[in-house]
C-alpha cells in the first residue's frame, strides 16, 4: 500500500499570534512551527499500516522551503520520503489542487490529511482533493482499517458516530482516535539520523490557482474584566446569568 | 441568481442551524438584491423556513438519502445551484455541512471561505469575515470566483425572522452511486451535543477523578446543557474523546459555557473563545480563565456545583 499523508506547517498550540505589515501577513517571529496536531495523529496512523501491515509512506507539504523542517520531523518520526511542493500555500483550494498533481504523478492508494489545520482551519483540503484526484472520502476520521483494497472508518457526527465501508483510493480527513494520544512518537536520535539519509524531493507547482484571498486579519476585541461572585452568594451568579448576560 | 443555502434537517425536522443559515442567506440575498432558494432533504413542513427568509424550498424526498451521504447530497446541492443560476451557496458549520462544502465549491469550481462570522462587508470583491488561527484571530477574505460557497460559523448571526412565505417545489436531483457506505450510525439520542447545545457545562482536571462527573451531570441536565471537558480529561479516560474541546477538539460557539476545575490553557481557550457568556469555578484566583471568562467565582467545585445545581432548580421552579 503507498500511503501519502499531508503534513501542514503550522504555528505551536502556545503562540501568540500577532500581525505585519498592516496586518496582511502573520509575523512568524519567534514562532515554533510544528507539525498540525491532525496530521500527526494521522501520520502516526500511516506507521501503524507501514508496521503492522507493510506500506510506503510519503509525507508532503505544499509551501516554501521553511517547512523543511517539519517535513525532517516527519521523517524522523519514520516516514519512508518526503515531497515539497516549492510554493506557498494560498488557500485551500490552491494547495488541493498542488496534492492532486503529486496523488495522480505517485498513483496513492491512501492519501490520510488532517481534518482541519489549526492554523486556517479551512477544514477543506482533504474534500477537495478527494474530489480532483475522483477518490472516496471520509473527514472527521476516528478510526481507520484497511483490508486489501476495502477499508472501514469510523467517522464523528454531531453528538454521536458513524461507521462507513468504503475503498481505495480513499483520502481521510483525521483527528485524534485514529490512534491516541499516548501512541504519538517523539523521533529518536538513530530516527533523526536516519531521517538525514532519506529523500526529501523538491517539486516545482503547477502554479494552480487560487480562489480566494486574505486580505486582512484582525485581532478580537480586548475582553473586559471579569465579574466575581463570592462563593457564599451564588444567588448572585444566578441572578447575573439570567437578567443581565440574559443567557438562562 | 437566488442564493442557495442547505438547510439541514433530523428525522423530518429542521435542525435549528437550518434556520440560521437561512437567516444569514436572507440576509446575503438583500445585499444582492436577490431571493432565497433553500435546498431540504426529506425534511417535513418546508414552509416554517419562510419564517427566516426562504422564498423557495427545493423539497427532495428520496428514501436514498435517509442517511446522510456526503458525495449523494454534494451532487444535490451541486444540481440545485446549476437550476438555480446560484452564485452564493451558503451551508453551516455542522458536521455534515464541513464535510459537504469542500465537495460542492470543487464542483462547482467555487472559492470556499469557512467558520464565517458576518455577512459579506462588501459584495464585490466578494469579501467575508472568517475566525483563524483557532478563533485568535479574524481573517478577512475576499472569495474570488464567479460563484461562492460560505460556511457560517455556529451562532455567529443568529435567528432573524421575517413575515415571509416559502413555495415549495418538488426537486429530484439524480444521485450518483457513492463509494462509502454508511453500516451503522451510534447517536445518543437523548443527550444535547456540544454541536447544538446552546449552554455547555465543561469539567477540567480540577474534579479530581471520573467518579465526580455526576454533579457536572446534573448541572448540564438542569440546563438543558451539553457536558464538555479539557483534553487532560478525555487523554486520562475520565470522559470520551467526544467531549474534548479546545483548539484540538471540538470547538464551543454556545451562548453560556460553564467552565469547572479548568486552568484556561491557551488551547482550551482558543477553542471556547466564541462562546458568548464564559462562567468560571476555579479554587485558584490566579488562574488564567479568569481572565478569559464574563463571571467568575474563586471557588471548591465540591461546594459550589452542588449549591449551584439546587439555586438553579429553585430558579427554575420559580420561572417555570
Ligand atoms: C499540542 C497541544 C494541544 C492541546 N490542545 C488542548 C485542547 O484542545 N483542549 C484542552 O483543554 N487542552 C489542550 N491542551 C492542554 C492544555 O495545555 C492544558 O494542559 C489543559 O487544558 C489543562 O487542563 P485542565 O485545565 O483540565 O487541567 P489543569 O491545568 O490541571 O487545571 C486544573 C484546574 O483546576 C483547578 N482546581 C483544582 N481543584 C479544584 C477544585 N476543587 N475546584 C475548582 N477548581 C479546582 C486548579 O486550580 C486548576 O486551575 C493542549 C496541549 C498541547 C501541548
Ligand atoms: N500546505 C499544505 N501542505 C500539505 N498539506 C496540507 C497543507 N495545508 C493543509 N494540508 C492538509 O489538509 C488538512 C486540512 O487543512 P485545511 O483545509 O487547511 O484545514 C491538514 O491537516 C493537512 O493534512
Amino acid at each position: 500500500m503507498k500511503i501519502l499523508v499531508c503534513i501542514s506547517h503550522v504555528p505551536d498550540t502556545t503562540s501568540k499570534i500577532n500581525f505585519t505589515e498592516g496586518d496582511t501577513k502573520f509575523d512568524t517571529t519567534g514562532v515554533q512551527f510544528v507539525i498540525n496536531p491532525n496530521d500527526e495523529f494521522g501520520l502516526t496512523r500511516a506507521m501503524w499500516f507501514k508496521e503492522k501491515q507493510g506500506a510506503n509512506v510519503t509525507v508532503v507539504n505544499v509551501g516554501g522551503p521553511e517547512t523543511e523542517p517539519t517535513l525532517r520531523k516527519a521523517l524522523a518520526i519514520g516516514a519512508d520520503a518526503a515531497i515539497r511542493v516549492n510554493t506557498a500555500a494560498k488557500d485551500g483550494f490552491q494547495v488541493a489542487k498542488e496534492l492532486a498533481s503529486v496523488v495522480n504523478e505517485g498513483a496513492y492508494d491512501l492519501v490520510i490529511a488532517g481534518r482541519e489545520s489549526i492554523d486556517y482551519n479551512g477544514g477543506m483540503v482533504p474534500g477537495m482533493l478527494a474530489a480532483l484526484t475522483k477518490a472516496n472520502y471520509v473527514t472527521n476520521c476516528i478510526s481507520l482499517d484497511v483490508d486489501g483494497s476495502n477499508a472501514t472508518a469510523v467517522r464523528e457526527i454531531d453528538g454521536g458516530k458513524e461507521t462507513v465501508t468504503t475503498s481505495l483510493p480513499l483520502v481521510i480527513g483525521g483527528q485524534k482516535g485514529l490512534v491516541e494520544e499516548s501512541d504519538l512518537r517523539i523521533p529518536n536520535m538513530r530516527g533523526i539520523m536516519m531521517a538525514r539519509q532519506k529523500p526529501l524531493s523538491v517539486v516545482e507547482p503547477t502554479n494552480a490557482s487560487s480562489e480566494t484571498n486574505s486580505v486582512q486579519f484582525e485581532k478580537p476585541a480586548p475582553k473586559g474584566a471579569v465579574t466575581l461572585v463570592d462563593a457564599d452568594n451564588i444567588d448572585q451568579l444566578v441572578s447575573l446569568l439570567h437578567n443581565e448576560a440574559k443567557v438562562i | 441568481m437566488s442564493v442557495l443555502v442547505y438547510t439541514e434537517s433530523e428525522q423530518g425536522k429542521f435542525k435549528k442551524v437550518a434556520f440560521e443559515v437561512a437567516s444569514y442567506a436572507k440576509a446575503v440575498a438583500d445585499q444582492l438584491g436577490t431571493t432565497v432558494t433553500a435546498v431540504a432533504v426529506n425534511a417535513g413542513d418546508a414552509s416554517e423556513l419562510g419564517a427566516y427568509g426562504v422564498d423557495k424550498v427545493l423539497t427532495i424526498n428520496n428514501s436514498d438519502l435517509d442517511k446522510f451521504n456526503a458525495n449523494a447530497y454534494a451532487a444535490a446541492l451541486e444540481q440545485a445551484a446549476k437550476q438555480e443560476g446560484s452564485k452564493v451557496v451558503v451551508l453551516s458549520s455542522s458536521a455534515d455541512s464541513k464535510y459537504l462544502a469542500p465537495l460542492v465549491a470543487v464542483s462547482l469550481e467555487a472559492g470556499y471561505a469557512s467558520n464565517v462570522v458576518e455577512t459579506p462587508s462588501n459584495t464585490a470583491p466578494f469579501t467575508v469575515k472568517r475566525t483563524a488561527f483557532t478563533n485568535k484571530a479574524f481573517n478577512l477574505t475576499s472569495i474570488d470566483t464567479d460563484v461562492k460557497v460560505v460556511g457560517v460559523s455556529k451562532n455567529a448571526f443568529g435567528l432573524v425572522e421575517t413575515s415571509g412565505n416559502a413555495t415549495s417545489e418538488d426537486f429530484s436531483p439524480s444521485i450518483p452511486t457513492s463509494g462509502v457506505t454508511v453500516q451503522s450510525v451510534d447517536k445518543a439520542t437523548d443527550k444535547v451535543t456540544i454541536a447544538d447545545a446552546e449552554i455547555v457545562v465543561s469539567g477540567g482536571r480540577g474534579l479530581k477523578g471520573p467518579e465526580n462527573w455526576g454533579m457536572v451531570e446534573e448541572l448540564a441536565e438542569v440546563l438543558g446543557a451539553a457536558t464538555a471537558c479539557s483534553k487532560p480529561v478525555s487523554d486520562l479516560g475520565w470522559r470520551p474523546h467526544s467531549e474534548h474541546v479546545g483548539q484540538t477538539g471540538k470547538p464551543v460557539a454556545s451562548n453560556l459555557y460553564i467552565a469547572i476545575g479548568i486552568s484556561g490553557a491557551i488551547q482550551h481557550l482558543a477553542g471556547i473563545n466564541s462562546s458568548k457568556v464564559k462562567v468560571v469555578i476555579n479554587t485558584d484566583p490566579e488562574a488564567p480563565f479568569f481572565k478569559a471568562a464574563d463571571y467568575g467565582v474563586v471557588g471548591d467545585a465540591f461546594e459550589v456545583v452542588p449549591t449551584l445545581i439546587e439555586k438553579l432548580k429553585a430558579f427554575k421552579a420559580q420561572n417555570a
